[in-house]
């Protein structure tokens, strides 16, 4: 499988990771090359394989629907890089 | 000998005899820290916090209240958050994040009266097998035959310097394909990694939640095997922890392995692999059968798809855990040009804050993930996942205790040979040990020799799942029959 360059674009702004123009050729290049390694996944016969959920057998544990933590506003938002009045600050969403 | 070179068995021994104080201990490896910049291991130093510790532990051994690591001053992996210390898990996206709260295994640490000298290096988000993608820049390993720098491994390169360097008594690491046993066999010290769900994942730094596991950087089995004690064990704030005791791992050392049957899984075998490390393997056998083991050879047949199942799997968890850092919550956010919204947040904030090989990794993942690509690419792979399990499953069925295998394909590379290289050359680092975490298996690398450079080489043994015991046993008794006693030259002192 071989990424063009409108697929390295997309795949960054999925990403959400800014890639400069001039940077995609080489972007498309790295992924195709390690898209090739994987791709000897194919010599294998998967027929009537589980896809692995967990690698362990185990029920994820349950507990009580009760509030056990929180309380302290202060303490969540205080390595927020912009937080006013109790709350995440961010650009504006909507117009 | 310097308190700092003691190992923790030692240093447990001499504080409880009263021979020294947790005080003394400390203040002998924060001047070791001081002075050894060069390894560039430590990237946040906590003295005041470890000289709190250390009174504080002087108390309790004075009251006969001491439990095994009570005074031991460790270093602590970036990855592991620490209340009010930086934890930026080596990220530039994490600047100045710290933490409200305490990862689990470090609180398990300190509540054992450990003693934190500080953050260590490692790969950004511990992803690297060189320590180079460190927004710290390079650790440095402490080994070294000429001129150049050496890695110490990744991604837990930092704690393996550090221990190997004498700069602490005992380092956390946490291994997602390798991380823990890779930098301990380019060191010369041990590293284990437990079974998955041994240790609690709370508060560690999410890379790939099916795979990671923490785990001990000791100078010995016995200190892994005291260390480990301390750092496992059931916690309800992580689903995937395993609510099953914790045995005593040390008294699990009696140097008996007779009638146990060690497998040689014979795919391990890779074309172009160097001989010595073709014959550190055929001794590290001949001792475990001298022990009274019996050698037999054993077949897992899926063991070359590991690799490319491992970079499916790794980071499309990766790319899943990382959308979290998105300049909200925490740690760094771009600067933003007029008109930008929301998304241009976003994009610009990861550019920024993210290095080379994380990017690369969250748009594999990203693209694995996407529509169109989720069955042929991450279907696929946890479906080869659930083969390669199998494979252990059966050879552990037919009775084998534990696999023998090297635990690296090569010694410790110079720092920045590997900068040109395609990014698929660097993962096969991870030949030997990713399939232990795609199988959630325990795996310990133990050094076993040197190559003709003179650069320490390390053995894996892989153990059944909870079987901890019985594997630190086995590596124990590698350990005694190797006699690994070399050490490296400390030429940071110099100059």
């Amino acid at each position: 499988m071989s990424i063009d360059i409108e697929t390295a674009r997309k795949v960054a702004h999925l990403a959400r990771i800014a890639v400069p123009d001039a940077h995609l050729p080489d972007l498309a290049r790295e992924l195709s090359g390690i898209l090739t390694f994987m791709e000897q996944l194919n010599e294998v016969d998967v027929t009537g394989v589980e896809p692995m959920t967990s690698v362990t057998p185990m029920r994820l544990k349950r507990r009580e629907d009760v509030v056990t933590d929180g309380g302290y506003p202060e303490k969540v938002l205080s390595n927020a890089p912009d937080a006013r009045e109790g709350f995440f600050a961010v650009p504006k969403v909507v117009e | 000998m310097s308190l700092n070179e003691l190992t923790i068995a030692e240093a447990r021994d001499a504080l409880r005899k009263g021979d020294t104080t947790a005080a003394e201990l400390t203040g002998a490896c924060l001047s070791a820290i001081e002075k050894a910049g060069a390894l560039n291991a430590f990237v946040h130093h906590t003295p005041e916090i470890a000289q709190e510790q250390a009174a504080a532990a002087d108390q309790r051994l004075k009251a006969g209240d001491a439990p095994a690591l009570c005074g031991i001053p460790l270093g602590i992996k970036d990855l592991f958050c620490t209340r009010g210390v930086p934890s930026q898990a080596a990220s530039g996206i994490l600047e100045g994040f710290r933490p409200e709260y305490e990862s689990t295994v470090t609180r398990q640490l300190f509540a054992s009266g450990a003693v934190m000298l500080g953050k260590l290096n490692m790969d950004e988000f511990a992803m690297g097998s060189s320590n180079e993608t460190s927004v710290y820049g390079n650790a440095v390993n402490p080994w070294k035959v000429d001129d150049r720098l050496l890695t110490p491994g990744g991604s837990s390169g930092g704690s393996a310097a550090a221990v190997a360097g004498d700069l602490c008594l005992g380092a956390t690491g946490t291994d997602t394909g390798g991380s823990i046993r890779q930098p301990a066999a380019f060191t010369g010290i041990v590293g284990i990694k437990p079974t998955y769900g041994r240790c609690s994942r709370w508060g560690i730094v999410a890379f790939a939640s099916s795979l990671d596991q923490a785990g001990p950087m000791t100078k010995t089995v016995r200190d892994a095997a005291i260390m480990l004690q301390a750092m496992a064990g059931h916690d309800p704030m992580d689903s995937t922890s395993a609510d099953i005791p914790v045995p005593d791992f040390e008294a699990a050392l009696t140097g008996d392995i007779r009638g146990k049957k060690i497998g040689i899984p014979r795919e391990y075998r890779m074309e172009g692999m160097p001989a010595e490390i073709e014959k550190l393997w055929a001794d590290g056998a001949a001792m475990l059968r001298d022990a009274g083991a019996e050698i037999v050879d054993i077949s897992l047949p899926h063991t070359k798809y590991a690799l490319p199942a491992y970079y499916v799997v790794a980071p499309a968890e990766a790319s899943s855990n990382l959308a979290r850092y998105d300049g909200v919550r925490y740690g760094h956010r771009a600067a933003l040009g007029k008109g930008d919204g929301i998304v241009e947040m976003y994009e610009k904030t990861r550019a920024e804050g993210f290095g080379k090989e994380v990017q690369r990794r969250v748009m594999i993942g990203t693209y694995v993930l996407s529509a169109g690509f989720y069955d042929a690419y991450y279907n696929r792979a946890r479906k080869v996942r659930a083969l390669i399990k199998r494979d252990f499953d059966e050879v552990f069925a037919a009775g084998v205790d534990a696999i023998l295998t090297p635990a690296t394909p090569s010694s410790a590379f110079g720092l920045g040979e590997m900068a040109s290289a395609d990014p698929v050359q660097m993962y096969l680092n991870d030949v030997f040990t990713v399939t232990v975490n795609l199988a959630g298996l325990p795996g310990i690398s133990v050094p076993a020799g040197l190559d003709q450079k003179g650069l320490p080489l390390g053995l894996q043994l892989i153990g059944r799942p909870w079987a901890e015991g019985d594997l630190l046993n086995h590596a124990y008794v590698l350990e005694q029959a190797a006699g690994f006693a070399a050490r490296p030259a400390k030429w940071w002192l110099e100059g």
